[in-house]
């Protein structure tokens, strides 16, 4: 049975404005993520003492602060992020300030999401590229890279899942999307329905992130012939 | 010319110094095919890697066409390398690039245009026999096929040498066939000198002018194929070359003794002429002969009756036949 809240809430557009608002924080806070993990997590498995281009000092270095930013929860890295939210886009309120919070909280995670699937890639056709005279550079975007891209792909949809899990939690101080709905009008008014409402489209969408992902990844990868 | 002096080589790992290579001293000739054969873990993959510096000796140098690789500084060294190709046991073909982006890959390397490097890449791919494969990936061939396109990849800048690991380690020994006739091919058209890694006799028997045996991270013994192969000297070329010793050991009977052949007796039907010319029933317990360069080499064990005349007979129709034999024991 739909509640008369429910009704409201769809009449007045909350909940079409509650999927958007999740999907645009969670795509933009996977590419921010990326744009600073990315490079990150290149980093890390390069200068690995196994890396094509060790440097133990600076690793050492990227990989503890990784480690904190990645052992602190989430909904507390959040609340002491605001103040660089603030710094950042002018405001601790709102979904920009949450994408803020949010990147500062996934990038170390996506940094060891990348380093790892470099990390896969066949030391046997690293050590050929090495041999035609690649330099350390080349090998990164010419082999690393293009050789890591289904492993890449694969690890950006669980990082986009799980930023958009990070970002149901963004509703409890300020933030939109699903999150605050469910929490808003859910959960503190006691309407279980939209809690409900709330998952089951958190779901659809993440069927629909993982789906993609799938589809990209076996078009891509031609080591499945 | 690929010279090796005084190469050292050791790990430093958690259980302490490990030596690799010791005191290596090699010279490979232009327009040869040397081959560099070894039981596993006698050192030779570090040896063929110190060469194109992909390991780091720890002492000693590597010296091309008079050139010393190790004092060079990276970019040099990078460039020295697209003048060496390499192939591997694995074959180490880049999964996500299709045969022609695979081989276009070392001119990409080397900076050539794309118009250019696609045309070279035709051309090798068309010498290794897989034009009709251009567009497939590396997972849709056979291994004989990954190792071919590995080649075409190998000499896609012309190098002048080319480093074999365990090339044909991986191969069915029809397809190990069909890939050494392929460089023996290479060598001869296109006077690509070859080094070739491996741990079977084989390989080294059908195409290698000269061989290095390598134990313990040592050099046993070098020289000609068949040289080595008629008369080895170390122990670890007898292991690898002759049956081994335990095949004797558990023959039984007296008097057994060993024939060396040394390729133009063997074209003789020696064995005949001995029992015809002697009158001796001798028993053959072992045989086992190589086609080396179109002689056969080889060696045979023979059990003679115990009558002592008639072995004297024996013996001394081989002392005037000048056949090479020795008493077993």
């Amino acid at each position: 049975m739909i509640s008369e809240m429910f009704q409201k809430l769809w009449d007045n557009g909350i909940i079409q404005m509650g999927i958007w608002e999740t999907i645009y924080m969670t795509v933009l806070a996977t590419l921010f993520s990326y744009g600073i993990g990315m490079p990150l997590g290149l980093i890390l498995s390069v200068t690995d003492k196994d890396g094509i281009h060790p440097m133990r000092v600076l690793n050492r270095i990227l990989g503890i602060i990784v480690n904190i930013f990645r052992s602190i929860p989430f909904i507390i890295l959040m609340v002491a992020m605001l103040p660089v939210a603030k710094f950042i886009v002018g405001t601790s309120l709102g979904n920009q300030a949450m994408i803020v919070t949010l990147v500062i909280a996934a990038a170390p995670y996506v940094a060891r999401m990348v380093e790892s699937s470099i990390k896969e890639v066949d030391a046997g056709v690293i050590e050929a590229a090495q041999a035609m005279g690649t330099s350390s550079f080349k090998l990164v975007y010419k082999v690393l890279i293009p050789e890591a891209k289904p492993a890449l792909i694969i690890g950006s949809v669980i990082s986009m899942v799980t930023i958009l899990g990070y970002s149901a939690m963004a509703g409890t101080i300020g933030g939109g999307g699903l999150g605050q709905i469910a929490i808003t009008y859910g959960y503190q008014r006691y309407n279980n329905d939209i809690i409900w409402v709330c998952i089951i489209l958190t779901i659809l969408i993440v069927q629909i992130i993982q789906e993609a992902g799938t589809r990209i990844t076996h078009k891509t990868d031609k080591r499945i012939s | 010319m690929i010279e090796i002096k005084n190469l050292n080589k050791s790990f430093n790992t958690a259980n302490g110094t490990i030596v690799a290579l010791h005191d290596i001293s090699l010279t490979i000739q232009d327009g040869e095919i040397f081959g560099i054969i070894g039981l596993s873990g006698a050192g030779k993959s570090t040896l063929v890697r110190c060469i194109n510096l992909l390991e780091r000796p720890t002492s000693g140098d590597v010296i091309l066409d008079g050139k010393s690789l190790t004092g060079l500084p990276q970019k040099e060294l990078l460039q020295v390398r697209q003048t060496i190709g390499m192939i591997f046991q694995g074959f180490n073909l880049l999964t996500q690039r299709n045969i022609l982006q695979n081989v276009c890959y070392p001119l990409e390397i080397a900076g050539f245009k794309k118009k250019d490097a696609v045309k070279r890449a035709v051309e090798l791919i068309e010498l290794v026999g897989l034009s009709d494969r251009q567009k497939s990936y590396p997972s849709q061939l056979s291994g004989g096929q990954k190792q071919r396109v590995a080649i075409a990849r190998a000499l896609a800048t012309k190098p002048r040498y080319l480093l074999c690991d365990e090339a044909t380690s991986a191969l069915d020994p029809n397809t190990t066939q069909s890939i050494l006739d392929l460089l023996k091919e290479i060598n001869k058209t296109m006077g690509v000198t070859i080094i070739v890694i491996t741990h079977e006799m084989k390989v080294i028997d059908q195409i290698c002018d000269r061989v290095a045996v390598i134990d313990n991270s040592r050099i046993a013994e070098t020289g000609y194929v068949s040289d080595v192969f008629t008369n080895p000297q170390s122990d670890i070329a007898i292991d690898l070359i002759l049956p081994k010793a335990n095949t004797t050991e558990t023959m039984v009977g007296e008097h057994r003794l060993r024939i060396i052949f040394d390729g133009e007796a063997s074209s003789k039907p020696v064995i005949a002429n001995l029992i015809l010319e002697c009158q001796v029933p001798v028993n053959i317990l072992f045989a086992d002969t190589r086609d080396i360069e179109g002689k056969a080499y080889g060696q045979m064990i023979l059990q003679l009756p115990d009558d002592t005349r008639q072995q004297e007979r024996v013996l001394s129709y081989l002392k005037v036949n000048k056949i090479a034999f020795s008493k077993e024991v």
